[in-house]
């Protein structure tokens, strides 16, 4: 049955002519969603046995001990068994096309992965001295310069674990520099086509948060934004490109109209990937970005995590941002440092740098030339998609995007099929569904991102897919409100997940005599 | 969508009905439409002051949350227990079961400056 | 020439820009103002995938201890052996390359394993829930300081002197954005008032030894503070959850829970708390509920709470978990079991006790404190700390952490079941020689 595993799906029809997920091969009437492990587990399996203990024991301090520990009993095979049929539920890069608006999911490559797990980089521990960690920070180091190249800032600081903790960082850093000059600024101004994140880091960091209103061209509204630069507002915090995966044509306008108020540019690096190696936040008037190395760098999300976002600030902000980063000193030896009116800290160590390894060996297997081909490609494939799929859905904004094209589903909606239900129909085909519902200016909004790692060929089965949901919603509508019908679960009761919720494992009533009394006898030490 | 002819409205999608010297308010069925299947309520404790078009709660579905604001002022005299329980009877019964509080007015006039239910239509129709 | 992970060939980018009706891609970047397009950036050259490999192994060689050096280094990161198991799951690309599971029908692998991760993080810590993760042990006591004084309507944050000296830094970090204060007391002098909105404590602390929880706990409700606990997970293989010592969140760093050093990250912050408090707690959590055709299944949950909903006014802006490293602790805590993870608590502590014990016999050294500790504790040595680890390094050993702006001349020593006893006995023979 291998040929079902092949995209497109959408020429395999199952025998009820219906499109058939690469998915529904799998046996979803396992309930293995009934079965934590905490259910399989069964009292003397083990699976790990640890050495003897070498030295005479202690005595241990009885008032401190606990009484009982509910973990599971499992032997090794019924853990990889467990966890390797909860891997083949989730739809992931390496399996399929995941467009997912703003998430940037590209190919995450294999040998970054390698590298990041050699045992001269894993196994580094974060407070050994500087002189035996050489070569950890000169790899923090080369990035640092790396990306302030690509930004055309001045400083990076690595230390954020993610895009929203990069925010944090940046904007604090807004923060503390309006603060050193003595200016009370208290509001930050974010546009109606925001990520959350962005209203919610400056209220984070103290700020009252006034929106922008994106014009009918889908760019800043510039008689808004004039009209709310006072000498209240510390800073504009932008996305660029925009969430509706539009360039700002009138960026150095924007820039000039917020510095001239006093205020300061945030640059939200989350797009980047559109125009890496062609554009530079520098050189646009950007104060402070943050990238997330997840994304245009292509580091694994991991299922939601970890992720990696640092930021990059002109020399006046230098000051201020987290410690610590990385110098180099006359002798070439590479240390930590921390800035001299620096934030503090924003994390245990120096960052995600297993993280940060991998973004390395990615911009070092591109280099300049490959950056340009990332974002050209990238562009190419976002207007590919947007010119195959205009006729069939509302385009609010008809001019040439960047990496990501976003449509409105309103002509399906009419027929009574809403963007959900054409993302869960999506499924059945044997894609990811893209970003829907967001940006929130853009009614029933379906935003795809493609990527530079797909083939013509992977976009047109895509597209053939839209198109032929589109007549579906037309011509068979309840088909794709009741979708996905071909995924290990179906839609699911998230109201009453909701009103009533369950968040963890708890014993089963008839398998409570089982649990081991209180009082340690299974703990044959002590 | 139904819109009793008996009570009155505000723009936030409020309702208030008189019951001899109280008022009970709730959210309108356009409201519960709107919001999607209602998950939670956050409503003040009895005998809590609220003040007219003020925010004197939250209602929220799964995918979003609304601030509820009073349509009259007053002090609250019961709290609906039913709707904390089961916030589903105010997708069910908007103005029946799903009331969410009852309030002694503090001013009756304030009345006077809510919709009737011809001018809350109008407000609905349109958008 | 095309790159090997852009599969479109010159000729796929021809059909597409004829299909766009353009000639060149630089016309897609026409809103880019001239004088922006295409500056100059200086970037190393591009390697191949053999070069890359040559080249970041050379970088990692440069990291100059042996591969495998004789560590006694703790101080928030700790070496513990991690089955095979872990890293062949979290391997596998399906849970690696998927994204935050925003479609549940095709993401039941990352649920049910963040849902299990609540599970255990709730059986350890003893609390009611807990989400699917924080960024580190830091940001999560951070994030829980912000909570508590969100839930008390307070300003004040208290914390102790004994806690990882990354965790006031970051707590004052995050406390800046909001004005909150930050006050930190010696464990024995602390002096709450209304104005704080919580107690933090770590427990064990950085010098690896108990607090007085209970008192500290009572301290905390008696001035109707927050209880903030900071625990390390693997010494709950044995000793007492905060829960039972009134914890009302329990925050901690995961990355001894199977998670490798890797030079400070990605590690993994946990956070539960109290049932009555999950509204106001930040991060990402999973419910279980049941599909259309009665599936048992899993999906996000109390979403609202979050910036993607609630935007300004979100319990914070965070929107990642550490989801992969939540899962690496979840096969772990699974592969190890009940009686693993108190096996490695009970070798962690009897080989440290060894250790403190043939070390507090060498003329000159002494232990600094009296109190209870777990794997981890303060020698005060005969000399000054930071002589003695570069003697120490150049024979294969790290001996520990320099804590002499603490403890005079303290050096904190970590043992783990990763130190035999004949490395035990290495270090203590290294330090009697001069």
């Amino acid at each position: 049955m291998t040929e079902l595993r092949e995209r497109p799906q959408v020429q395999q029809d199952s025998e009820d002519g219906r499109p058939i997920h690469p998915m529904a091969r799998q046996p979803i009437e396992t309930g293995i969603g009934d079965r934590l492990t905490f259910d399989l587990s069964k009292p003397g399996r083990i699976g790990c046995v640890l050495p003897e203990l070498d030295v005479p024991e202690a005595p241990t301090p009885p008032g401190l001990l606990r009484q009982d520990l509910r973990l599971p009993e499992m032997s090794q095979i019924d853990v990889v068994r467990y966890f390797t049929a909860l891997s083949t539920l989730n739809y992931s890069i390496d399996t399929g096309f995941y467009p997912l608006g703003s998430c940037t999911m590209k190919y995450n490559p294999k040998v970054n992965d390698d590298i990041a797990a050699l045992h001269g980089f894993s196994r580094v521990h974060p407070m050994q001295s500087e002189r035996t960690a050489q070569g950890a920070l000169e790899v923090l180091y080369l990035l640092q310069e790396a990306l302030a190249a690509l930004t055309g800032m001045d400083a990076v600081c690595l230390a954020p674990a993610a895009g929203a903790h990069g925010e944090l960082s940046g904007i604090l850093t807004v923060k503390a520099f309006l603060a050193d000059r003595g200016q009370k600024r208290h509001k930050v101004l974010v546009p109606d086509s925001a990520h959350g994140t962005n209203p919610a880091t400056a209220a984070m960091c103290g700020f009252s948060v006034a929106s922008i209103r994106t014009d009918d061209r889908g760019n800043l509204d510039l008689d808004d934004l004039n009209s709310q630069l006072d000498e209240d507002v510390a800073a504009l915090m932008i996305t660029m490109p925009n969430t509706l995966g539009l360039f700002e044509p009138d960026i150095a306008e924007v820039s000039e109209l917020v510095h001239a108020a006093g205020g300061l540019m945030y640059g939200d690096g989350a797009n980047m990937n559109a125009i890496v190696g062609r554009a530079r936040f520098g050189d646009m008037g950007f104060d402070v970005v943050h990238m997330n190395l997840h994304k245009t760098f292509s580091t694994p999300h991991g299922g939601g995590g970890p992720g990696a976002g640092p930021i990059a600030v002109k020399a006046p902000l230098a000051p201020y941002i987290p410690t610590p980063i990385v110098e180099r000193s006359d002798g070439g030896d590479f240390r930590l440092a921390t800035p001299s009116k620096s934030i503090g800290k924003v994390g245990m160590f120096h960052g995600n740098f297993g993280v940060l390894v991998r973004a390395y060996a990615f911009i070092r297997a591109h280099g300049l030339d490959g950056l340009r081909q990332v974002s050209e490609n990238a562009v190419l494939n976002a207007n590919y998609i947007k010119e195959r799929l205009q006729g069939a859905y509302d385009l609010p904004y008809d001019r040439t995007c960047l990496h990501e094209v976003v449509f409105s589903g309103n002509r399906q909606k009419a027929k009574g099929v809403r963007t959900l239900d054409i993302a869960k129909r999506l499924i059945d085909y044997g894609f990811h569904p893209p970003t829907v519902y967001f940006p929130l200016i853009v009614e029933e909004a379906l935003m795809i991102e493609p990527t530079e790692s797909e083939s013509l060929e992977n976009l047109d089965a895509f597209c053939d897919a839209m198109l032929r949901i589109a007549e579906e919603a037309e011509n068979d509508p309840e088909v794709v409100r009741t979708a996905p019908h071909y995924s290990p679960v179906r839609r699911l009761d998230e109201a009453t997940a909701a009103r009533k919720p369950i968040l963890r494992w708890q014993p089963r009533a008839e398998d409570a005599p089982r649990s081991e009394p209180t009082g340690g006898e299974a703990h044959p030490t002590w | 969508m139904e819109i009793p002819a008996d009570l009155k409205y505000t723009k936030e999608h409020e309702w208030v009905r008189m019951e001899g010297d109280f008022a009970a308010i709730g959210i309108t069925d356009f409201a519960q439409d709107s919001l999607g299947d209602v998950v939670f309520l956050q409503l003040p404790e009895e005998n809590a002051e609220i003040t007219q078009f003020a925010k004197f709660g939250e209602i929220e579905s799964v995918k979003a949350v609304s601030d509820l604001f009073a349509p009259i002022s007053g002090r609250i005299i019961e709290r609906n227990q039913a709707v904390i329980d089961t916030p589903e009877v105010v997708n069910e019964e908007p103005y029946g079961g799903g009331w969410l509080l009852k309030v002694e007015l503090s001013n009756p006039t304030e009345l006077e400056s809510l919709m009737s239910a011809a001018e809350y239509q109008v407000l609905t129709a349109s958008g | 020439m095309t790159h090997p992970y852009i599969p479109n060939t010159a000729d796929d980018r021809r059909q597409i820009m004829s299909r766009l009706g353009i000639h060149k891609v630089d016309e897609l970047f026409g809103d880019i103002p001239g004088e922006f397009r295409d500056p100059r950036i200086e970037l190393p050259p591009q390697l191949s995938e053999q070069e890359l490999v040559a080249e970041l192994s050379a970088l990692a060689w440069k990291n100059v201890l042996p591969a495998r050096p004789i560590s006694f280094l703790g101080a928030g990161a700790y070496r513990h052996y991690t089955p095979a198991v872990v890293s062949h799951i979290v391997n596998r690309g399906e849970f690696k390359t998927a994204y935050t599971p925003y479609q549940p029908e095709i993401s039941q692998g990352t649920l049910q394993t963040a849902f299990e991760f609540q599970s255990m993080v709730c059986e350890l810590t003893g609390m009611d829930v807990a989400n699917t993760s924080m960024y580190d042990g830091a940001s999560a006591l951070a994030e829980a300081c912000l909570m508590a004084a969100s839930v008390t309507g307070r300003r004040r944050i208290a914390l102790l002197s004994t806690m990882h000296i990354s965790f006031e830094s970051v707590v004052r970090t995050y406390a800046a954005g909001k004005s909150l204060e930050v006050d930190v007391f010696e464990p024995d002098q602390v002096r709450l008032t209304g104005e704080h909105a919580c107690l933090a404590v770590q427990n064990p602390n950085f010098f690896g030894y108990f607090e007085d929880v209970d008192v500290l706990g009572e301290q905390a409700h008696q001035a109707g503070s927050l209880y903030i606990v900071s625990a390390d997970p693997v010494s709950l293989g044995i000793f007492r959850p905060p829960a039972v010592y009134g914890a009302d969140i329990v925050v901690g760093e995961g990355q001894s829970l199977g998670i490798p050093p890797s030079y400070g990250g990605p590690y993994l912050g946990l956070f539960a708390c109290r049932s009555e408090l999950v509204r106001k707690m930040p991060g990402r959590i999973v419910g279980r509920t049941a599909d259309s055709e009665g599936r048992t299944a899993y999906v996000l949950t109390l979403q609202t709470r979050e910036q993607h909903i609630r935007r300004e006014n979100a319990t914070s802006n965070i929107c990642t978990s550490q989801q992969l490293l939540a899962l690496a602790a979840t096969v772990y805590v699974a592969t190890m079991g009940k009686h693993g993870l108190r096996r490695v608590a009970e070798l962690c502590y009897h080989k440290a006790h060894y250790a403190a014990q043939r070390i507090a016999e060498l003329p000159g050294y002494e232990l600094a404190s009296g109190g209870e500790f777990f794997h981890e504790f303060v020698v005060r040595c005969p000399g000054p700390v930071a002589d003695l680890l570069e003697r120490l390094e150049q024979r294969g050993i790290i001996a520990g952490f320099d804590v002499s702006d603490r403890f005079d001349r303290g050096l904190l020593v970590c043992v783990t079941e990763m130190n035999s006893r004949s490395e035990i006995d290495r270090l203590v023979e290294s330090l009697a020689q001069p």
